[in-house]
């Protein structure tokens, strides 16, 4: 077990759900993966299925159109697996809480491990995220 | 018992499963080196081959579940298969057997039609697209990739025993040395880059289109077996290419280094090629396969049949 949990930390492979974000945090997640910081050194790579996923950062406040798919992707993936919420809107639903259209934030709908507020997050910040994780896990 | 160590440990399973990883941790490195980053360790393959056996499994409502199971078992079966052939006739060329070229061949078909198989079995939309497209992409390659194949047997007037080929080029010239056989040669490096499923011929599992195609539904240990049969894949097909085209590896003295070098520079031609090409869709990379590159290896034959 402990050699799985190991192996856990050093390959996380994210997987992306926008859930009605402005696509400014999306961009931050993407800047985490471009050669400044380059988060292959630590076996984080981005991936396309919900199946093959470790981590599922969810970004946005969660509309009502998304709210079903979010909780349908999160009962998908295979567990053990890790949420992150990226950005003001998911931690909370920042500007958009008093919305019409609004069913989260993400925490209402699954179960979050880690939050990162910013209006978006630095891609530093999004890094210091995963690192406390590394060392809750 | 013999038999079964050479299946199971070297140089079959144990053997090019590790090579294949290193091959791999390689294929990425090089990659972050050419985008300017630094790349993941040399561990990378271990930690996420048993990160990937520790998840859970899922077997998609609708899908036909033991075909979905037991086609990555096929696939990595077949590729440790001709890796215990290919390796055995590098060691003793003389314990081969009559046409044993030709079941590689077929081997080496049998990791894409699992693929199909299990996109097919996979109860979903994009698998089964990335399914008809592998499909479609084996009728490509497969033409040209049996023509090249022809050219070293024409020239060594008809073997079909690797370890016969083998010797012959020990005793006259290796085939990329003339001009025949270095046609062939870039016609084979073209195909195996689409029989590895690497840019610019990964349009069946295009990661940004169809998310990855027939692998989409796999989770866990299958998909692990899928990973560890594509890194393995990446070893053996280029050590195919090696014997028959670059005269293998002699294991006296220093002349094992050259081997490992003559398997290096392939792979690292295989790395670059990925890096600097976009990817072709699928009706291009038809027409690139049944027409230059089938033109290239019908006049490598005429060649070969002409002496040259
Ligand atoms: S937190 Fe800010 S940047 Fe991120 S999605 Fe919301 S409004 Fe956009």
């Amino acid at each position: 077990m402990n050699l799985k949990l190991k192996a856990l930390k050093k390959s996380l492979w994210l997987f992306h759900f926008n859930s009605g974000s402005c696509n400014n945090c999306d961009i931050e997640i993407l800047d985490c993966l471009t050669p400044k910081f380059d988060l292959e050194r630590f076996g984080i790579k981005l991936i396309g299925s919900i199946r093959h996923a470790d981590v599922m950062v969810v970004t946005g406040f969660v509309s009502r159109q998304t709210a079903p798919r979010l909780k349908r992707l999160y009962q998908q993936a295979p567990k053990p697996v890790i949420v992150i919420a990226c950005g003001s809107c998911a931690c909370s639903g920042a500007i958009f809480a008093p919305s019409y259209n609004m069913a989260g934030p993400v925490d209402k709908i699954i179960p979050v491990d880690a939050y990162i507020p910013g209006c978006p997050p630095k891609p530093q910040a999004i890094i210091a995220a995963v690192v406390k994780l590394w060392k809750k896990l | 018992m013999n038999l079964i160590f050479n299946f199971l440990v070297f140089p079959g399973f144990l053997f090019t499963a590790v090579i294949g990883c290193l091959a791999s941790w390689i294929d990425r490195k090089v990659t972050a080196r050419v985008q300017w980053r630094v790349g993941p360790p040399i561990l990378q393959p271990f930690y996420d081959l048993v990160k990937l056996s520790g998840k859970e499994t899922i077997v998609p409502r609708g899908g036909a579940r033991l075909t979905f199971l037991a086609m990555p078992i096929v696939a990595l079966s077949a590729i440790t298969l001709v890796s215990t052939l290919i390796w055995r006739v590098l060691l003793s060329p003389q314990t081969t057997f009559l046409g044993d070229l030709i079941v590689v061949i077929y081997l080496l078909t049998i990791p894409s039609i699992a693929l199909i198989i299990s996109g097919a079995a996979s109860a979903n939309p994009l698998a089964s697209l990335g399914a008809s497209r592998e499909m479609k992409l084996i009728l490509g390659y497969e033409l040209p990739f049996i023509l090249a194949i022809f050219v070293p047997v024409i020239k060594a007037n008809g073997i079909i025993r690797l370890g016969e080929l083998l010797a012959w080029q020990w005793t006259n010239h290796i085939f990329v040395g003339s001009l025949s056989g270095f046609i062939a040669f870039i016609v084979v490096i073209l195909c195996m880059q689409a029989k590895l499923g690497l840019v610019p011929f990964d349009a069946p599992e295009a990661e940004t289109e169809i998310i990855a195609g027939p692998y989409i539904e796999y989770s866990g240990t299958p998909l692990a077996i899928y990973k560890l049969t594509r890194w393995m894949m990446l070893f053996v097909i280029p050590m195919f290419l090696v014997v028959i085209f670059m005269g293998g590896i002699n294991f006296s003295g220093w002349h094992i280094l050259w081997g490992i070098l003559k398997y290096v520079l392939l792979l690292v031609i295989i790395v670059l090629i990925r890096n600097t090409n976009p990817r072709l869709r699928i009706d291009q990379a038809m027409k690139f396969f049944w027409g230059p590159v089938t033109g290239l290896a019908i006049l490598a034959v005429i060649l070969a049949l002409l002496g040259l």
